[in-house]
């Protein structure tokens, strides 16, 4: 049993805790409302949605969210899920030896490497390539940044689908692009889903490598946006059309995360859809 | 329809040597079991066949052609999976009609092909369904439906039936061998199932350790088992084997401490076998004629149990360390004492040297 004053320790530490986390919430929940909005959390006196049409009626926040997040986020996708599909194909189905290390050392080097002690080779590399502020360079880099872990991801998906399904169209005529295309993409779908919103997601949430290869404040996606909101008299932050900002910026993962747990319950995650 | 030539098949895996040294013939139209223990290579040699597996070394013809080199695509067989390889992802319709598909064939004449083929293997109601929904016979003729339906050459079956519950198997077998006279197709089918393979073949292949180890017709087989090894494989139960030395005028049975003799004036021995050459002796258990008293040239033994099976029952007696099975043709075994008596059929006794191999 418990003793009264330990259940009231543990009681105000979870307290505490929960207090640390859950105020910067409140103040995203609060703030875009507030046209007097100040870094502290406070509830709106006379709540508006003045913020948000200051923020809709600045071409470039609304350019870089609609349109540069959305590109830089969907290549990203496209890119990654598409050649660690085919990456992790290969890799299942073929006989590297060594094959297991191979993936476990190319996700360390990512995670190792990719941070911000690489941005310096990275930004000399896509400098000389000429993609330097432009989303291509954006979108190669991010890429390559993600590519090791969606492989890792995808394998397990690849290994759960049966050999004998490619076989069976072996035998019955089909050609190796056939198959792939019939039988063994279709069969690995889930994986392909779990690694295309994974990169999306994380394109979408992306700060350090386009706020360094771009340039053009008209290329900027949302997430380098945030860092435009200065005013360019006082350079004071616009605090204002940062919570509003926030919120629009948010909602797209946010109706992505519901859509996908309504469609499928986050149940393909096991790898085998019942 | 095709005549296949196997000519010395070798395929290792590693140091593993799966397949040795094998050669077959198999002629047009005719069904022929591969029929062996687990790892004996029997799946080794119906996937090179296939073209899903390439030979170490030998030659495959298919019809007279060699396609050891051929891709799996281009060699034009047909092949139902031990799993049923069914695309989750498809519906029915478009499993059975995938090769079809890839062959170019048009949309209506690929459903009207689907459609005929189905309606003859009764699974014309499932074509809008997924495999996921259909039960395991009814995914075994949509894989048997699968493979028919592009007309190979030739068909491989990778133990079929081993998915299934023992009802349905015994339904499925009568149909595939009623689907195979009547489309006068050459099949390969490979089981470890010795009433399978007596069932469904022509001809059955018995294979162990990568190799051959006998050829024949299953009657064949059944009756002139070439080694100890096809003895003790077929038949349900199998053949009983005794070790045995000749000695002077009497066969001895040797059942560790309690060895026993019998008289050899009525038996047909082997000309190979010399005095106090040691022996196995094979008799089947419907040879065993079971006594309650000594009669000449029985063995004594002890009842150990009785197995009623409904149309027959198996009685098992232990002589010594040895258990020896017999088959009364009766539904139900007579009322035993602990001591019986067992008389050997000499016109049905078969003899193995020491290497295994039966002695003429």
């Amino acid at each position: 049993m418990r003793t009264l004053l330990q259940r009231i320790v543990i009681t105000v530490f979870v307290v505490a805790v929960a207090t640390f986390f859950i105020t910067p919430l409140l103040w995203f929940i609060f703030a875009p409302f507030n046209p007097q909005v100040s870094l502290a959390v406070t509830i709106p006196q006379s709540p508006s949605l003045a913020n948000f049409a200051e923020v809709l009626g600045n071409s470039l926040a609304m350019r870089g969210l609609l349109q540069n997040s959305v590109i830089i986020g969907v290549g990203a996708m496209v890119g990654t899920s598409l050649v660690a599909a085919l990456a992790a194909y290969g890799l299942s189905r073929g006989s590297i030896p060594g094959r297991s290390l191979l993936i476990y050392v190319l996700i360390l080097f990512s995670s190792v490497v990719t941070g911000t002690a690489s941005m310096v080779p990275i930004f000399k590399l896509i400098f000389d390539l000429g993609l330097i502020n432009t989303h291509t360079g954006v979108i190669l880099v991010m890429i390559g940044g993600l590519l090791p872990s969606a492989i890792f991801i995808m394998q397990d998906f690849v290994d759960s689908v049966p050999r004998s399904y490619e076989e069976a169209a072996m035998v019955a005529g089909a050609s190796p692009l056939q198959i792939f295309r019939d039988v063994t993409f279709p069969s690995m779908r889930p994986g392909v889903m779990v690694v295309g919103i994974w990169a999306l997601v994380n394109a979408w949430g992306a700060f350090l490598i386009p706020f360094i290869l771009l340039r053009s404040p008209e290329l900027l996606p949302a997430s380098v946006t945030f860092y435009t909101f200065y005013d360019p008299e006082s350079g004071m932050p616009q605090i204002r059309m940062v919570a509003a900002y926030a919120v629009l910026y948010t909602l797209p993962v946010i109706l992505l995360y519901l859509l996908i747990n309504w469609r499928y319950g986050f149940r393909f995650f096991g790898g085998i859809k019942q | 329809m095709a005549s296949i030539a196997l000519s010395h098949l070798r395929k290792t895996f590693g140091k593993v040597i799966a397949v040795n040294d094998v050669s077959l013939t198999i002629a047009d139209g005719e069904f022929v079991a591969l029929l062996g223990p687990s790892g004996c290579g029997k799946t080794t040699t119906l996937r090179m066949i296939s073209g899903l597996e390439m030979p170490d070394s030998g030659s495959i013809y298919i019809n007279g052609k060699d396609v050891t080199n051929l891709p799996a695509r281009l060699r034009d067989v047909a092949m139902v999976f031990q799993d049923y390889a069914l695309y989750p992802h498809m519906t029915i319709l478009e499993n059975i009609g995938y090769p079809l598909k890839v062959r170019g064939v048009s949309k209506n004449a690929l459903t009207a092909q689907v459609q005929a083929v189905a309606a003859n293997l009764q699974i014309d109601e499932l074509l809008m369904r997924r495999p996921g929904q259909l039960s395991g016979g009814q995914q075994q003729r949509v894989a048997v439906a699968r493979a028919v339906v592009h007309r190979a050459q030739v068909f491989l079956f990778d133990e079929p039936l081993s998915n299934l519950d023992a009802k349905l198997r015994l339904e499925a077998r009568a149909f595939l061998k009623h689907l195979q006279r009547e489309v006068g197709i050459t099949a390969v089918y490979v089981t470890h199932d010795q009433a399978e393979a007596m069932a469904l073949a022509d001809k059955i292949v018995v294979m162990k350790e990568g190799g051959i180890v006998q050829v024949g017709t299953p009657l064949e087989i059944y009756r002139y088992p070439a080694n100890t090894f096809v003895a003790s494989f077929i038949g349900s139960p199998p053949m009983n084997l005794l070790s045995c030395q000749l000695d002077g005028s009497q066969l001895q049975v040797l059942a560790g401490d309690d060895t026993q003799s019998i008289g050899i004036e009525r038996m047909a021995l082997p000309s190979r076998l010399t005095a106090g050459s040691q022996f196995t002796l094979g008799i089947r258990p419907e040879h065993i004629r079971l006594k309650t008293t000594p009669t000449a040239n029985s063995i004594r033994g002890h009842l150990y149990v009785t197995q009623t099976l409904g149309s027959e029952s198996l009685v098992i007696v232990r002589v010594g360390d040895l258990l020896i099975t017999i088959r009364l043709f009766q539904d139900e075994a007579p009322p035993l004492p602990d001591v019986v008596y067992l008389c050997f059929e000499t016109d049905h006794l078969f003899f193995y040297g020491q290497d295994g191999q039966v002695l003429q």
